[in-house]
């Protein structure tokens, strides 16, 4: 039997000491369960900026005030594991590390592989935060089946339920996730699940230019196979990069799925490592995450080379896209253009937000000092009925005030 | 024409929208006055055949300017009443609506018009290598707007998702008129999810006129699988033991004695005689997957003493084991004069023991219930049976009904999987959900319709105005949703 794919010891789960990225001289509150979290909000007047282990603050705009920092780590019960339905039920304190851990003893995950050390369940929900398994497997939109929040004025209240295939009331953990709390303090979280693949192969294709990126991409995205993941590193024009598609399902089939995508791109080796770059998120001053219309990644990658290298970026990373799903994390110069990015990504039904970066040698908080604009890029038709449902579920604008897009 | 509000709307729309479109005749609006859930009748005031995305802007606008309700509907196949008209309002049909606006197959998607046909999504996309995964049962009929409403589900959902899952992008009418793009053809977009919360909210929150859907490679290999069991348990214990071999199917449907004789009744799919329980087992993905885990289902079939092994060897055998389960619904009109389709779901695990309960409560009350579910995902169907000539029965059908929706309460699931709530089980959301959860769906309501014009009276158990104090209910009003008491 292979090693699990989702390493569950690859990020640590033991808690640390939870940033306190908004405001030296805010409260701040560390409830252990929903009732000591609604009873928080039922009691106090101020603004709240809910925050789990705080591994993405800079994936929002800065709060525009922070009376309270609510800490969700203590919410950290796994509730109920019903491995026979492939359903979990965790609190939003929870590490994504340690719930891996008890169901890969089970044989199951959770099919989520973000990143970032330590991350809560709560807090990638409030971010919307995903990994290159996002290609087979969706987004927490597609496995978040139930979630219980705590609304501005302390009310608890659930929506969906813990069973997959459930239609009754709205889908309310749609709207709650990458509302970072903006709209309800996520408290607990239910999941559907998957089983662990037995084994794995992954294929690396060396890509010369942003064309060929593209073409690889349409071409695995439009062929049966069925890759978990396909993750470009793209290190500018002139140099290229490298797509790694990953086969995670039964040895015969890996193996078979790795020789036909070979054969379907033209190159490529074969193997079954993965490098170290994969599923990492690009490090420097500034970086953006970027969705588009899948097949523009030609386009996507031509318009970052037009933004310039940051200064220190030698031998890092610096973009990397989720080739077949439509999503990239570059990291650009500070200096960067976004509204120019922005506009040339419009044709595409592009967006890039900032999701990280803090200016070298300070202590500020990722993406502190901008304003909401600069970190979303401007609202569409919709944002007036945004509005409206900030305004509904949270009349006092308590809710991590002015973090969200257009400054909710 | 008196100059009452309804009728001054009326002529208003007649200018905007043409005279032949717009219906007031009581013999024509007869036609529109239920949906698929037939025991409730609502006839509306005016029908609006709509035939442009402007004509659907225009009548909501219309209807707002007036304070007149509204209610859209596509092909009226809902089963849980979601497109019953409201007396007095305004009825908006879509199914005219029936343009491929794009096909891309290159980004995976399509766009169309809500009076689009599910099916034909996948007869546009086919030639690409390419398919619309959600596969509701009525999917030769039922419309992308109501799929989409309903969050429409399907016997391939266990593997691929639900309808919301394959929607990335819509053009909605609000109830006030206005018209917003939520989503689009990337897979995201900054701000909130305002289409996740769309999908699925029954036709409350607006009318979408426009939908960018995503589509699937076709796979390599299909392998479909019929196997006879002489249990339920055992039919029910094979389901447990895939799922615990960490296989994930493209579908298993299951079907039980009473409703595999009415499908033999109706066409003739050769289901194994004698036989308890039928699963139906697909897979599909790439080949030497789908072949090793093929035969890991043959073996914990055999393990479990299936007495019938049937492959299909081709397309042709393939459907026909198929046409056995999509034409369930309909082939229990052979067997009863008359029958009413619930929709419940519950843990997977704890099949046997739900469906043994279900078998009493239907002995106790003297009524002949066929299943017919989704058991992968716990998804259940019964199919409650009765003589609609029978004074009282189907009062008590649709009794035994709201009671096996209160086992599924109960064991932990949910009062609908994939019809949605519609008028039929709004009474039974509080059974589900407190009223704090509730009160939290309706703020996301207020957001959008304020004035409460979009399908009133569906999905909520107590109609109530927004701005209202959370608890505090106003009565229903006969007059504005006369539905209503057959419910309560």
């Amino acid at each position: 039997m292979a090693p699990p794919v989702i390493d569950p010891s690859a990020s640590d789960p033991s808690p640390r000491p939870a940033p306190d990225p908004y405001r030296p001289d805010a409260e701040q509150a560390h409830p252990s369960d929903a009732a000591e979290t609604a009873d928080i909000l039922r009691g106090t007047r101020g603004t709240v900026v809910p925050v789990g282990a705080g591994t993405k603050t800079g994936w929002a705009a800065p709060p525009t005030s922070c009376d309270l920092v609510l800490h969700t780590g203590g919410l950290a019960r796994i509730t109920e594991y019903l491995p026979g339905d492939l359903v979990v039920v965790a609190e939003a304190g929870v590490p994504l590390a340690a719930l891996q851990q008890r169901l890969a003893e089970h044989g199951q995950m959770l099919a989520l592989d973000p990143p970032e050390e330590g991350a809560t369940l709560g807090g990638i929900v409030s971010a919307n935060a995903s990994g290159p398994r996002r290609l087979r497997y969706g987004t927490v939109r597609d496995l978040l089946i139930g979630v219980t929040v705590v609304l501005a004025d302390g009310t608890v209240a659930r929506a969906g339920g813990k069973v997959v295939k459930n239609v009754a009331g709205y889908d309310l953990g749609k709207l709650y996730t990458g509302a970072h709390g903006a709209l309800g303090v996520v408290v607990s979280t239910t999941w559907r699940l998957h089983p662990l693949p037995p084994a794995r192969a992954t294929v690396t294709v060396p890509v010369a230019d942003s064309a060929q990126a593209g073409r690889c991409a349409v071409r695995l995205a439009r062929s049966p196979l069925t890759p978990t993941a396909a993750e470009l590193r793209w290190d500018g024009a002139g140099s290229g990069g490298a797509l790694v598609v990953l086969f995670e399902s039964t040895a015969a089939s890996v193996r078979a799925q790795a020789r036909e995508a070979v054969a379907l791109l033209g190159a490529g080796t074969t193997g079954d490592d993965i490098p170290a770059w994969f599923g990492r998120r690009p490090r420097g001053d500034l970086v953006l995450r970027l969705a588009y219309a899948p097949a523009a990644l030609p386009q996507v990658l031509d318009a970052l080379d037009g933004l310039g290298t940051p200064d220190d970026a030698a031998g890092s990373v610096r973009i990397t896209a989720s080739a077949c799903t439509g999503v990239a994390y570059a990291a650009v110069p500070p200096g960067a253009d976004l509204a120019a990015l922005r506009a040339a990504l419009a044709p595409y039904d592009g967006s890039a937000v900032i999701v990280g970066g803090s200016p070298a040698g300070t202590a500020q908080a990722a993406g502190a000092g901008r304003t909401a604009a600069e970190h979303w890029g401007p609202p569409g038709d919709a944002f007036a009925l945004m509005t409206r449902v900030k305004d509904r579920f949270d009349p006092g604008r308590r809710l991590s005030p002015g973090r969200l897009l257009g400054g909710l | 024409m008196s100059d009452a509000p309804i009728d001054l709307l009326a002529g208003r729309l007649r200018d905007r929208i043409g005279a032949d479109r717009v219906l007031t005749d009581p013999a024509q609006l007869r036609t529109y006055a239920c949906d698929g859930l037939a025991t409730v009748r609502v006839q509306p005031a005016v029908v609006v055949l709509a035939g442009t995305r402007d004509d659907v802007t225009a009548a909501v606008r219309l209807c707002a300017e007036a304070g007149v309700p509204f209610v859209a509907r596509g092909s009226g196949t809902g089963l849980s009443g979601g497109a019953v008209p409201v007396a007095d309002g305004v009825l908006v049909v879509l199914s005219r609506l029936r343009q491929i606006l794009d096909v891309d197959p290159d980004n995976a998607r399509v766009e169309v018009e809500p009076g689009v046909v599910n099916l034909w999504v996948t007869r546009e996309a086919a030639p690409h290598g390419q398919a619309y995964a959600p596969d509701p049962s009525s999917q030769q009929v039922c419309s992308i707007g109501g799929n989409v409403a309903e969050n429409a589900g399907g016997a391939h959902c266990l593997k691929y998702g639900f309808t919301v899952n394959h929607v990335t992008g819509a053009e909605v009418v609000l109830p006030d008129g206005e018209v917003v793009h939520l989503g689009g053809t990337a897979p995201e977009h900054p701000g909130f999810d305002l289409l996740g919360a769309f999908v699925g909210s029954e036709g409350t929150l607006g009318v979408a006129t426009r939908l960018t859907l995503r589509t699937v490679p076709a796979p390599e290999t299909v392998r479909t699988l019929l196997l006879g069991y002489r249990t339920v348990e055992d039919a029910a214990g094979t389901v447990s033991d895939i799922i615990a071999a960490g296989i994930v199917p493209a579908a298993v449907e299951m079907m039980d004695a009473l409703a595999i004789e009415a499908a033999e009744a109706a066409v003739r799919c050769g289901y194994p005689e004698g036989a308890a329980a039928v699963l139906v087992v697909e897979l599909d993905g790439p080949g030497a997957e789908v072949e090793e885990q093929f035969a890991q289902v043959l073996e914990l079939a055999g393990a479990r003493g299936a007495f019938e092994t049937r492959v299909a060897q081709d397309a042709a055998e393939r459907d026909l084991i198929w046409k056995g389960r999509k034409s369930a619904f309909a082939a229990v009109g052979r067997i009863s004069p008359a029958y009413y389709v619930q929709d419940g779901v519950i843990p997977r695990t704890r099949l046997p023991e739900i469906l043994a309960e279900i078998g009493r409560l239907a002995d106790d009350a003297g009524i002949r219930v066929a299943n017919v579910f989704h058991a992968g995902d716990g998804n259940l169907h019964p199919l409650i049976l009765f003589d609609d000539t029978v004074p009282g029965a189907a009062e008590a059908a649709e009794d035994l009904g709201f009671a096996i929706l209160d086992l599924c309460v109960d064991a932990g699931g949910s009062i609908t999987g994939e019809h949605g709530v519609g008028v039929e089980k709004k009474a039974k959301m509080s059974r589900q959900f407190t009223a704090d959860d509730l009160d939290t769906m309706h703020r996301l309501r207020c957001a959008f319709d304020p004035a409460g014009l979009a399908n009133p009276g569906k999905l909520f158990p107590t109609p109530r105005l927004c701005g209202e104090r959370p608890g505090v209910r106003t009565a229903a009003d006969p007059a504005r949703d006369p539905a209503l008491g057959e419910v309560f």
